[in-house]
């Protein structure tokens, strides 16, 4: 079982990106839950998604111990990482998370900017950061988050979505 | 079967409700019930349905049962506040004998209290939030899936018993989503609405109770008289002040959903065969409690676990079953402390029933529940 945990600030699309990695863990066959939790703000509140993967059914729908959490504020990353597994790993946008939390594995691309210099808009920020989830944890494969992104996505911006997803998937070795 | 999709549980509830023929929304907003509202927007008014925003919740309701009357499949969704607002109008709809289905995604209260937080608060509400004395059916899905089913089963029985039918969602099962294979449409069972056996000239009066204690009055417009009123009234509609009359319909209400009480519970059991303790729980929070089962399990206690869909007419049978069987019942639900009470009532001093409440926004750990089965397995029964 995999237990993910992906966070931001209201708006910045980790819902949505959520939404996305669960769907490409049904299209591999697996079981999947994706749930939520914000506050009543509709922009800039904390913002909270979970997934979780498995190949049995999952009775409890949230996640207990994460294995990987991918935090897009320092509110975030200070409010949602603590309970990370020792050997699980945090993935933060360098430049919006300046003071990373201590832990023993951690992965710093600056997401936001990358989304900003290669793509035009901030937008994108949650696609290049669902590239890099895939490539950190290989929970699906790069294939099948690439069905699942074009699925989900408004047509015309399935190019620009795929390039986003490339971008965060090679933004690391 | 279709194609397996990861489904939101309010979304399946929407779904659920169409493919039993519902072709009628109206309601207001709310969190965390408003994805049942826009997904109605979005596909009834294509499948030549009806979606009305109106404004405020007891019109959402209101409109609902003047549907409802004029043959229409119909159906409202709300969450707390809006289902406090709604409850005179359940009662309208309980003693004019109005099929329709309330889905109510429960969130923590009261009054506006936490609007995006899971609760389990609204279970006595549900059972007596409208006054006088009346039957209610509520029926509380644990997944997606059964979002849908129950969503179905509940336009059936509104249908069937001509009575409001409650869905209690809860913010936990409404908003996650999982993979589902949805039934095809072939397999789902629909109950057709019910019509009048006979002509005015053969004697047809609304209100004459068929065999099965349920009335079968004509929609409007279908060239019958019909007269509604939330006044006590005759078999022909019309108010009476009759005690005969009144004592007879107060009973029959009840008895129309009494006599197939055992046919509309709907329960599971799991390692119950060797059980000495039982976890008893409903909705969002059964799925923590079959995991914390698991978990204790494995240390070696046996725990089993019945898991309400029926939360009404309360599934007296199966707790008395269960009491019989075993020592302790613990009961975790996420609110002060509200099903523990019938629990309580039906185990008769035959089980201890112990209450695991939490009302604090967040939902159980398997720990927390599998540790308090841990505690009561560990204390020496007197």
């Amino acid at each position: 079982m995999q237990q993910l945990r992906l966070c931001g600030s209201g708006g910045q699309g980790v819902i949505t990106a959520a939404i996305i990695l669960a769907e490409a863990a049904i299209m591999e066959n697996k079981e999947s839950v994706q749930s939520q939790s914000y506050g009543p703000e509709a922009r800039g509140g904390a913002s909270k998604a979970e997934v979780i993967i498995s190949e049995q059914f999952i009775y409890h729908p949230k996640v207990v111990k994460p294995d990987v959490v991918l935090a897009l504020t320092q509110q975030a990353a200070d409010r949602y990482s603590s309970d990370l597994c020792g050997n699980g790993i945090l993935i933060i946008d360098e430049d919006l998370v300046p003071e990373s939390p201590i832990h023993p594995s951690i992965v710093k691309v600056p997401l936001t900017r990358l989304a900003v210099e290669e793509l035009g808009k901030d937008l994108f920020t949650n696609i290049v950061a669902l590239g890099l989830l895939v490539k950190v944890t290989g929970v699906v494969s790069f294939e099948t988050i690439q069905k699942a992104v074009a699925k989900r996505v408004p047509k015309a911006t399935i190019e620009k979505n795929m390039k986003a997803l490339q971008i965060g998937y090679d933004s690391i070795k | 079967m279709s194609e397996a999709r990861l489904m939101q549980g309010n979304e399946a509830c929407a779904e659920g409700a169409m493919a039993a023929g519902v072709n009628f929304f109206g309601g207001y907003p709310i969190t965390p019930s408003t994805e049942i509202a826009e997904i109605m927007a979005k596909e009834l008014p294509a499948l030549g349905g009806t979606f009305i925003q109106m404004e405020d919740e007891i019109a959402g309701i209101a409109v609902v049962l003047g549907a409802a009357l004029g043959g229409r499949k119909a159906l409202t969704a709300t969450s707390g506040p809006g289902f406090s607002l709604k409850q005179e109008l359940i009662g309208y709809g309980c003693i004019a004998e109005i099929p329709i289905v309330i889905a109510n995604v429960q969130r923590l209260g009261p009054a506006t209290g936490q609007p995006t937080s899971p609760a389990q608060g609204d279970v006595m509400q549900a059972r007596w939030g409208t006054h006088g004395d009346h039957p209610m059916i509520a029926l509380s899905p644990w997944n997606v899936r059964e979002s849908f089913d129950v969503a179905v089963m509940a336009v059936n029985y509104a249908e069937r018993f001509r009575t409001p039918v409650i869905i209690l969602l809860d913010e936990v099962v409404g908003h996650m989503r999982e993979k589902v294979v949805l039934p095809k449409a072939e397999d789902i069972e629909i109950y057709p609405r019910r019509k009048p056996s006979c002509t005015r000239e053969e004697g047809y009066k609304p209100y004459t109770p068929m065999a099965d204690l349920v009335p079968n009055p004509a929609d409007f417009g279908t060239g019958h008289h019909i007269h509604v009123t939330g006044l006590v009234h005759d078999e022909t509609g019309f108010p009476t002040g009759s005690a005969q009359v009144t004592e007879d319909t107060i009973k029959r209400l009840h008895e129309k959903i009494s006599r197939v009480q055992e046919q509309i519970t709907h329960y599971d059991e799991f390692f119950m065969e060797d059980a000495e303790y039982a976890v008893l729980a409903y909705g969002g929070t059964a799925r923590t409690a079959y995991a914390a089962v698991e978990l204790a399990r494995k240390q070696g206690i046996k725990v089993g676990m019945v898991r309400l869909m029926t939360i009404w007419p309360f599934a007296d049978k199966i707790v008395k079953k269960v009491a019989k069987k075993v020592k302790k019942i613990l009961v975790p639900e996420m609110n002060y402390g509200q099903l523990v009470l019938e629990v309580e009532r039906a185990a008769a001093g035959q089980a201890t029933v112990i209450s695991l409440p939490k009302y604090n926004t967040e939902i159980f750990t398997p720990q927390e529940i599998s540790t308090a089965i841990e505690e009561l397995a560990a204390e020496v029964v007197k």
